[in-house]
């Protein structure tokens, strides 16, 4: 509780980093925040371009020449909120070692600035696709908002495991190296840029253990195929974020002392 | 508001054996141990009330930025505990951790933001943190540009807007230059005043003893000594003489080296002094003080002249004053093998405050160049602290007396 209040007295800090680290992104460029959205359009775009015009791509199933542009953009923008989060927590502590060794203030501001960027980047890519999809005339409807639970717990699992990392990350700098191989194949394995049916069954086993998946499939069922995602293959990723959460803020308490000398 | 408490406080790194150690240590079941403690600092305890002054001395290592850091609650201390009571502002170590490549503005308003104000409240500060710092139009320019002792008085600058409850100060004030030093210690003066309480680190005689109340002197990760700063001061003092004469000695040994080709030896210093009015031997001069140099001496063989010649340098090695007996018409003629003697001379401190040096020479003529017997370097050191004098800048001391006229 306490974290809590101190967390809210250093609000000003937090909204301050998140405005300076938007800033600093485009600081010495000419074009400035407009290569924020020149980046995510010229992603959309080239996809749509590529899948529907020289590929002719289609998702089966579904007869639109967007389907596979909008299922790989779904995916790959969700994904990228994931991995921008998780692989910047992983390092958070050690790039921030500077602060932290002159400086006495809550440290878990630090993760949180970090999801509020992510999702501020998240918002303004996913706002665009929104926009395209808006006016491809591929927009979902009503069913768009069932994507905000997930969201949130996708957020939760993914700074409850970066923070784990993060800690960890400090002690054992493999940690970090590992994960960033890690994330690569995890990217594979999940289905992003090919749709699950394409699998053979075996493999389609294996891939129930991918925490991802569910979240991936729900995403792509309100995008694509516009209806509400199985709410019930929710629960396992649920409880694994509540469970990241918990564990990450115990061993960040437990070796947060530690992890100063260690910096 | 303004306690600190240091309670039985002891800090200790841990020091693996190997890369997996810790990871076996971390997830072995049998609470297995694979590290051994490296103690930093050991059973520390003092208490320090609301707006005292104290100032922590000892040596590169002692210990002391250790402690600083576990009292702002940056580390963690391994055993006992630090409890703190108020605002504390710290000035650990160079900027504050500056980010480079914004301006010192947008630093300013970040350093405020981790101490935790609100942007409303750092933006009323701007003014007066922009005007304490005088760099001008620098304050809009990355911090990539600026130098170190430009970063040090942003740093401070923000540090210090809000007056807080305790106030630790490392050797970070050493780099701005001096006037910006003053106007600092203006400051922290003006805080004490105030009420804060204030912990500095420093290896400054005059800082520790013309601010603080009391000294504490870390030596090895112990608390060695805590009392009035002069006392504290002498002692650290005389525990770094202590170190320095084995270097000093190996230096003399260097120079005796050439002094066997240069210096003939045929006769030697045996005893330098400095004394007070009552014959007591001194480190710390006043400044105006009437102090005595006392040269013990010994021919070693049959000299037909003999000259001794000191010379006062300043910390930079710069001559500040020298003589000898030739031209104080004191030449000794005609000197028996074995013959001892001793010279006073005495002369009142007129020199500004700082570290002196004194080199003394044994020689036949009015220069040491022609027929030298002994030459040494380095051969006493002292300080001259201001005590009851005004306050004045420089080398030497020129005591005027004012008038102002009305006209």
């Amino acid at each position: 509780m306490s974290m809590m209040s101190s967390m809210w007295a250093y609000r000003s800090f937090i909204f301050g980093s998140v405005k300076r680290e938007f800033q600093s992104r485009y600081r010495n460029s000419m074009l400035g925040a407009a290569w924020t959205v020149i980046n995510p359009l010229a992603m959309i775009v080239v996809y749509t371009l590529i899948f529907t015009q020289i590929m002719r791509a289609k998702l089966p199933g579904i007869d639109s020449q967007y389907a596979y542009s909008i299922y790989l953009c779904t995916g790959v923008l969700v994904w990228g909120y994931f991995a921008e989060i998780l692989t910047r927590a992983q390092n958070v502590f050690i790039e921030n070692a500077n602060l932290i060794k002159k400086i006495n203030f809550p440290r878990l501001c630090l993760p949180i600035v970090i999801v509020a960027n992510a999702t501020l980047n998240f918002v303004i890519i996913f706002g665009l696709f929104t926009l395209f999809l808006i006016l491809s005339g591929s927009f979902p409807g009503f069913v768009y908002f069932a994507m905000i639970p997930l969201l949130i717990v996708q957020v939760a699992f993914s700074i409850g495991l970066g923070i784990t990392l993060g800690v960890l990350n400090v002690f054992f700098r493999d940690v970090g190296q590992f994960f960033s191989v890690v994330i690569q194949f995890w990217f594979w394995l999940t289905p992003i840029v090919y749709p699950i049916t394409i699998l053979p069954e075996a493999v389609r086993a294996y891939l129930v253990y991918n925490p991802m998946l569910n979240l991936m499939v729900g995403y792509q069922d309100i995008i694509v195929a516009q209806r509400l995602p199985d709410w019930e293959s929710m629960w396992p990723i649920t409880l694994l974020a509540f469970g990241f959460c918990v564990f990450g803020m115990m061993i960040f308490r437990k070796r947060s002392g530690e992890m100063v000398d260690e910096l | 508001m303004g306690t600190i408490v240091v309670d039985q406080v002891g800090k200790a790194y841990k020091q693996y054996t190997s890369r997996w150690g810790r990871l076996v240590e971390w997830i072995s079941p049998f609470n297995q141990s694979n590290h051994h403690l490296h103690w930093v600092l050991k059973d520390i305890s003092f208490k320090i009330s609301p707006g005292e002054a104290v100032g922590i001395i000892g040596i590169n290592g002692a210990g002391k930025s250790t402690l600083l850091k576990m009292i702002t609650g940056t580390t963690v201390p391994t055993t006992g505990a630090i409890h703190t009571s108020g605002r504390v502002a710290a000035m650990l170590e160079l900027g504050m951790g500056f980010h480079a490549d914004f301006t010192g503005r947008q630093n300013a308003y970040m350093s405020g933001q981790l101490l935790g104000y609100s942007v409303d409240e750092i933006s009323n500060l701007i003014p007066e943190i922009e005007a304490f710092a005088e760099i001008g139009s620098y304050m809009d320019q990355q911090v990539r540009v600026y130098s170190s002792g430009m970063q040090m008085r942003l740093a401070f600058s923000v540090a210090t807007a809000y007056r807080p409850d305790i106030l630790i100060v490392d050797e970070a004030l050493s780099v701005g230059d001096a006037y910006f030093q003053h106007k600092s210690f203006e400051r922290i003066r003006e805080f004490r005043r105030a009420g804060t309480t204030l912990l500095i680190v420093s290896h400054d005689r005059g800082a520790i003893q013309g601010i603080c109340d009391r000294a504490i002197l870390l030596d090895a990760g112990r608390l060695a000594m805590e009392g009035d700063p002069e006392s504290v001061m002498d002692y650290y003092n005389a525990l770094q003489a202590k170190r320095e004469n084995k270097t000093v000695r190996q230096v003399v040994n260097a120079q005796g080296k050439i002094q066997t080709t240069s210096g003939s030896g045929e006769a030697t210093i045996e005893k330098i002094v400095l004394l007070n009015e009552s014959d007591e031997p001194i480190e710390v001069v006043a400044v105006g003080q009437q102090v005595k140099l006392q040269v013990a001496i010994r021919a070693e063989s049959d000299l037909p002249e003999l000259v001794l010649g000191y010379l006062i340098k300043d910390r930079l090695g710069q001559s500040i004053f020298g003589t000898n007996t030739y031209f104080l018409q004191q030449p000794l003629k005609d000197i028996k093998s074995g013959h001892k003697f001793v010279y006073t001379f005495s002369f009142p401190m007129m020199l500004g405050e700082g570290t002196y040096s004194i080199a003394i020479a044994l020689h036949a003529t009015e220069t040491h160049i022609s027929q030298n017997y002994e030459w040494r370097d380095l051969a006493l050191i002292f300080n001259v602290v201001n005590i009851d004098q005004s306050r004045f800048v420089g080398v030497t001391w020129l005591p005027p007396e004012v008038e102002v006229r009305d006209e």
